[in-house]
């Protein structure tokens, strides 16, 4: 019980490890393009609650000079998360242009249709 | 066609107030969430939900892709110039200080600017992401 | 007044050209910028290794903000001689991209190539330079986005599948990178390289660092194609248009075993990662199976370019090899072996390129008898191919015999036996391609050949003449390399 007492604060990590984990197993088990995608995003959104748990402080605002705002909680974290935010924007843009064009020279986005020996071998 | 009147209608009462909600994320990113990535895809909603409400072609005419094609390169030259305007004040790169009269108001100037830079691309890309792929599939 | 603001203009230069192409967008215009800009970046990283072998680490603090609170880009004897390597490649692949890129992409996307390969320049150049953990990982996601695209241009259709391959791949080993610097960011508080190695010193508690290390690995790993890893490579090589094969194949491997360099020894240092834990063997058993299966792999392929790729993933088996044993001799062997296999490679993917633009043939059945139509290309490629193997006089035996010695020294005579036998069966795959060429009568591709440009020829053979000069007169290569191992070891003071 106690060890559960210790481990229920922390669950926001639990989170973390459960996107993470449910993220690449999309990306693995799927076989849809798109599909594969949205694993790939869920995967990089557990990363951006890993870096902005530790940041928060309870009571914490954001670093700003003014009246009432006296305990700040980290900013920098949410610095890093807005610009991994737009890498992972573009890389999904740029996986889900891939997908339409790949849907428009092969007429499927299914593995195991790609991935036909008569495709990949010539 | 009558839910197609309705939706006329209230999307042009919208339009107006999103643009505008979002140059006010773009100004208070120092003060509360916001910033240029925020606003920029606030921005290209807008031009998104015009295109879906009343089609394509008036789209086109309204934000013509060339326009849009420039405005990408536009926005990243505005923040890579920012930084070297810091080169002729004999600092390092991107360093802000010197754009203003004393510090505070040149950091100031200096990401005001560099968030407009973000602006224009963002909003430029995401609605040349929409042009690029809205009319595939449709013979 | 510039020779102060290099760091960042080598960064910033590849950036502007990119916005201006992308303004431009027309072929020819488009293509002067990119030339002129990639002209100017070996200029410019050769000054700065001449300013840091006068005076030492050259640190330049961004925005003038002071590490560590700020970002700084370090030029230290580790990254120079490789900031020097890709700019060269850059300029060179930049002056034999003409006629290649015309041929092989439709006009209207020429104007977007050049703007997506200086993006990729940038990029890399920006992982090279920047001492900031999470700007290293922005500046591997702009290269890695590029390289994606670049990927994506290549005439048959299953470049895209390829790219899409990369990306998945490319992607997940960039999002665990972001992990582990996510965790030191956590246990340390700061981002700045030298700042989290000062700061581990203290820290109790070693398991998210280790951890930490862990991820850092497999992700970077995934960048550099290290076995099993090296799965997106081979289609990635193979269905790439031929002036971004050659691009990427020299550079894009390369940076990321810089970055893996840089963490093992800098970040993290080098008691922690090698006496503490088990990286040694772990590191070893992944790079003898890589230059073996790999190797044998190549020798069954029917495409040139995928051999050439497989024999990649071999290559960088000899610099995790290196790396692995981790003694002077040993990290002089793998940077040396970068260095070196940047050249060959080149190389040979330009001389690939050459023969693909003049029969459009790249099976290798088809190649028959090209030696006797093509021989200027041929040489090239036979001279870049014996590097490969490591025959005394090219690059390649340089670095072997770098890599031999330091198996030796430490006694794993068995080690020094099994990098001999994996350069032998390089022997077959090149001597394969050699036979093909030269003792067959030339196939129906390979006569009604066209006229070479005459740049792309005159790059080929600038980059196989280095091949040779380099191993004739290894001082300045192999001293860099080893000034660099000495930093590397040292740690920070």
């Amino acid at each position: 019980m106690s060890t559960l007492a210790e481990l229920m604060p922390l669950y926001n990590y639990w989170i973390t490890i459960f996107l993470m984990i449910s993220g690449l197993y999309i990306v693995v088990a799927r076989g849809n393009m798109v599909k594969k995608l949205v694993g790939l995003s869920l995967f990089q959104t557990s990363v951006y609650l890993l870096y902005l748990s530790p940041g928060k402080i309870l009571g914490g605002t954001p670093p700003i000079l003014a009246k009432g705002f006296e305990i700040y909680s980290a900013p920098l974290p949410h610095v890093l998360i807005l610009t991994a935010i737009v890498v992972g924007i573009a890389t999904l843009a740029l996986g889900l242009a891939l997908t339409v064009r790949i849907n428009e020279a092969f007429g499927s986005i299914e593995e195991d249709e790609l991935f036909k020996p008569e495709i990949t071998h010539d | 066609m009558k839910l197609d009147v309705i939706l006329r209608v209230s999307v042009k009462f919208f339009l107006p107030f999103m643009l505008l909600f979002a140059l006010y994320v773009q100004f208070h990113g120092d003060f509360g969430p916001g910033g240029g990535f925020q606003a920029g895809v606030i921005a290209a909603a807008t031009i998104v939900l015009y295109a879906i409400i009343f089609g394509l072609a008036p789209t086109i005419r309204l934000v013509p892709p060339i326009v849009v094609e420039t405005m990408i390169p536009l926005g990243v030259l505005i923040f890579l110039g920012v930084g070297f305007l810091s080169f002729l004040t004999g600092d390092n790169y991107l360093n802000y200080s010197h754009l203003a009269h004393d510090q505070i108001h040149g950091q100031e100037l200096g990401v005001l600017l560099v968030e407009l830079g973000v602006l224009i691309t963002v909003s430029g890309t995401m609605v040349a992401i929409f042009y690029a792929l809205a009319d595939r599939g449709r013979s | 007044m510039i020779e102060s603001h290099l760091p960042a203009l080598l960064v910033v230069v590849p950036l502007l050209a990119a916005v201006f192409t992308a303004l431009i967008r027309q072929g020819l215009a488009s293509y002067l910028v990119a030339f002129i800009a990639c002209w100017s970046l070996p200029v410019m990283s050769i000054a700065l290794l001449g300013q840091e072998l006068n005076q030492g680490t050259i640190s330049y603090a961004l925005g003038d903000w002071a590490p560590p609170i700020g970002i700084e880009y370090r030029i230290d004897s580790v990254n120079a001689p490789f900031l020097v390597l890709v700019s060269f490649m850059a300029a060179l692949v930049a002056t034999y991209a003409r006629s290649s890129v015309t041929s092989e992409i439709e006009s209207s996307r020429q104007g977007w190539f050049y703007t997506v390969y200086l993006l990729c320049v940038g990029g890399l150049l920006g992982v090279l330079i920047t001492g900031d953990a999470f700007n290293a990982f922005v500046f591997l996601e702009i290269s890695s986005l590029a390289t994606y695209v670049l990927i994506a241009l290549g005439k048959d259709r299953r470049a895209l599948l390829a790219a899409y391959q990369y990306l998945i791949l490319g992607t997940i080993g960039a999002t665990l990178y972001v992990v582990g610097v996510g965790l030191i960011f956590a246990m340390t508080g700061s981002l700045n390289m030298v700042d989290i190695n000062a700061h581990l010193a203290g820290i109790e508690t070693l398991r998210p660092v280790l951890a930490a290390l862990a991820f850092i690995t497999v992700g970077i790993s995934l960048k550099l194609a290290l076995f099993p890893l090296h799965v997106w490579l081979p289609n990635a090589y193979a269905f790439a248009p031929s002036v971004a094969t050659a691009f990427l194949a020299s550079t894009a491997t390369k940076v990321a075993v810089y970055l893996l360099l840089r963490y093992f020894f800098t970040v993290f240092g080098a008691d922690l990662v090698f006496e503490q834990q088990p990286i040694t063997p772990i590191l070893l058993v992944f790079s003898v199976a890589a230059m073996f299966i790999a190797s044998i792999v190549a020798v069954f392929q029917a495409d040139i370019k995928r051999m050439l790729a497989y024999s990649s993933v071999a290559q960088i088996g000899y610099i995790t090899l290196g790396i692995a044993i981790a003694t002077q001799t040993g990290l002089a062997g793998a940077l040396v072996h970068l260095l070196n296999h940047a050249l060959i490679k080149g190389t040979l993917f330009l001389a690939v390129g050459c023969i693909v633009l003049q029969t459009g043939a790249f099976k290798v059945k088809n190649l028959a008898g090209i030696g006797r139509t093509m021989p200027l290309t041929m040489a090239a490629f036979v001279v870049a191919g014996l590097g490969l193997i490591g025959v005394p006089g090219t690059v390649g035996f340089v670095s072997k015999w770098f890599l031999i010695t330091a198996a030796l020294e430490q006694g794993w005579w068995w080690l020094a036996l099994m990098i001999v036998t994996s350069s032998l069966i390089a022997v077959v795959y090149v001597g394969r391609i050699v036979e093909i060429a030269w003792f067959r009568e030339p196939s129906k591709e390979v006569s009604a050949g066209g006229r070479l440009p005459i740049e792309m020829l005159g790059v080929t053979w600038v980059m196989a003449a280095a091949t040779i000069y380099f191993g004739l007169d290894a001082e300045f290569t192999a001293g860099l390399a080893s000034r660099a191992a000495e930093t590397l070891l040292a740690g920070i003071k």
